[in-house]
């Protein structure tokens, strides 16, 4: 019965998590950085990742997408393994050629932007769509501009890097990784190095993109975003995940003390 | 004046040597210094290790040695040994000399690259090489441009080292006239030589760096 085979692969999929991590540890050097960190994030949610600087969560950010290995646990991307541990504690990561394809379904927006200062906005736009996926430099083009334009930097293709304000950047970053056409972006405190009145231009783009059921996974120091935007709110102290609940829920009663504490600091 | 015309023909004469030497060393030794700096910031620690000697070897001796080793001595050595004519020899030392020096100028400029283009590259889904060749390497040759015209200045007048092969450069056809005229207006000729191949380097490289500035603007 084809049929029901197929419903039940759709229930599946539309169960299975974007991002599913569990019991990642990770140490630098001898400071363990991670400590049993798990989080599952599922299709169009919007994860604030909040806490105090050092806490890890940039760390463990990074770890979904190898741009840092981690010493145990496992992780996958849309259901497909990138790194898993074995009742030994040997952790093992796929071949180098399958992390690249699984890393693909997701895009990262940094906190320096990343932007490549010798190549202009559109060619930062079409560089990746052109080299990695062999697109037609006129489609790599058409799609760029139409990212451009919902950034609002469509009048910017020309310049290079260095002629944009910072607000710029990051929104030009944005629609770089959007370019790759990625299921879950990741971000990494994307308004950590801007003025304070240029933030809100990047988090106004986030939150169109949320509202356009990306899954979204943000590590930030934007409380005001974190409340308005994210579905869940996780929250890290010291190299472990204390809790992870919907943000009203969060926002309204932290369950932990330490939340209770960063929160108040915060606000 | 006239003397000093009568001198154009032969110099130029030797010029022709000096810069086919030059040419020729720089169309060997950037491609190699280029492999060596990759080598060198491999992953793969004996290769690294590797290039590492070569470059102490080919620094840490005198250029002229190694000409002269090239020509006389490696007709004798087992396996690898091989009799080259004069010019030749002169180019294979040249070459190999002045990729170690290249290398570690890339080296450097591959360096300086911050770690963030390099993770940009990756989130992206661009292997090593595609952040090599499009990311890296082009940012690269801005920064190493004034250390390159350095290096290709100082090749221009080491070229004259090849005298010691009694190979016909610029200088020694100054010298040889020098010595059969008693006067030394063919060194003066010889220096203003030089001097204009220099200086359309140096104008060379200015606008190379103008032209990789506009990234800035």
């Amino acid at each position: 019965m084809p049929s029901t085979t197929n419903e039940r692969a759709c229930a599946a999929a539309a169960s299975q998590p974007m991002i599913e991590a569990r019991g990642i540890h990770k140490t630098f050097g001898r400071v363990p950085v991670l400590r049993n960190v798990s989080l599952t994030v599922g299709q169009g949610e919007v994860v604030a990742l909040i806490g105090p600087s050092g806490s890890g969560k940039s760390t463990f950010l990074r770890c979904l997408n190898h741009l840092e290995t981690i010493d145990r646990g496992f992780i996958a991307i849309e259901g497909e393994a990138l790194a898993q541990t074995d009742a030994a504690g040997n952790c093992t990561y796929v071949s180098e050629a399958e992390v690249r394809r699984i890393c693909r379904k997701t895009g990262m927006v940094f906190q320096h932007f990343n932007l490549f200062p010798h190549l202009t906005v559109l060619e930062n736009l079409i560089e990746a769509p052109m080299v990695v996926r062999g697109m037609a430099r006129d489609e790599a083009i058409a799609r760029a501009e139409v990212l451009l334009d919902k950034v609002g930097l469509r009048a910017k293709r020309d310049n290079y890097p260095a002629r944009l304000s910072g607000g710029q950047k990051q929104r030009v970053a944005i629609a770089r990784a959007l370019a790759m056409e990625p299921d879950i972006m990741l971000f990494d405190e994307p308004t950590s190095a801007l003025d304070p009145e240029l933030t809100g231009e990047v988090l106004r783009t986030m939150r169109a993109l949320a509202q356009e059921r990306m899954t979204m996974l943000v590590v930030t120091h934007e409380m005001g975003f974190a409340r308005e935007v994210a579905h869940t709110v996780a929250f890290m102290d010291q190299g472990e995940l204390l809790e992870t609940r919907p943000a009203a829920e969060f926002f309204g009663r932290p369950g932990h003390e330490r939340s209770r504490a960063f929160l108040n600091h915060m606000l | 004046m006239d003397y000093v015309l009568s001198l154009l023909g032969p110099l130029a004469q030797g010029a022709t040597v000096t810069l086919k030497l030059f040419v020729i060393t720089l169309l060997l030794a950037v491609p190699l210094g280029l492999v060596l700096a990759l080598a060198r910031v491999s992953r793969w620690k004996a290769l690294s290790a590797f290039v590492n000697g070569y470059i102490w070897l080919m620094r840490g001796t005198p250029l002229m040695l190694q000409m002269l080793f090239i020509y006389f001595a490696l007709p004798f050595v087992p396996v690898i040994g091989v009799r080259l004519p004069d010019f030749p020899a002169a180019v294979v030392a040249f070459a190999l000399n002045y990729a170690a020096y290249f290398a570690e100028i890339f080296r450097a400029g591959i360096q300086s690259i911050d770690r963030g283009q390099y993770e940009g590259a990756k989130v992206l889904g661009m292997s090593y090489g595609q952040t090599m060749r499009r990311i890296v390497l082009p940012q690269m040759v801005r920064r190493i441009l004034p250390p390159m015209s350095n290096e290709t200045i100082t090749l221009v007048k080491d070229t004259s080292l090849i005298y010691v092969l009694a190979l016909n450069d610029l200088l020694r056809a100054a010298r040889g006239i020098v010595q059969r005229d008693f006067t030394t207006t063919p060194f003066i000729v010889a220096a203003a030589f030089y001097l204009v191949m220099t200086l359309v380097l140096t104008w060379g490289f200015q606008r190379l760096e103008k032209r990789y500035a506009k990234h800035d603007e």
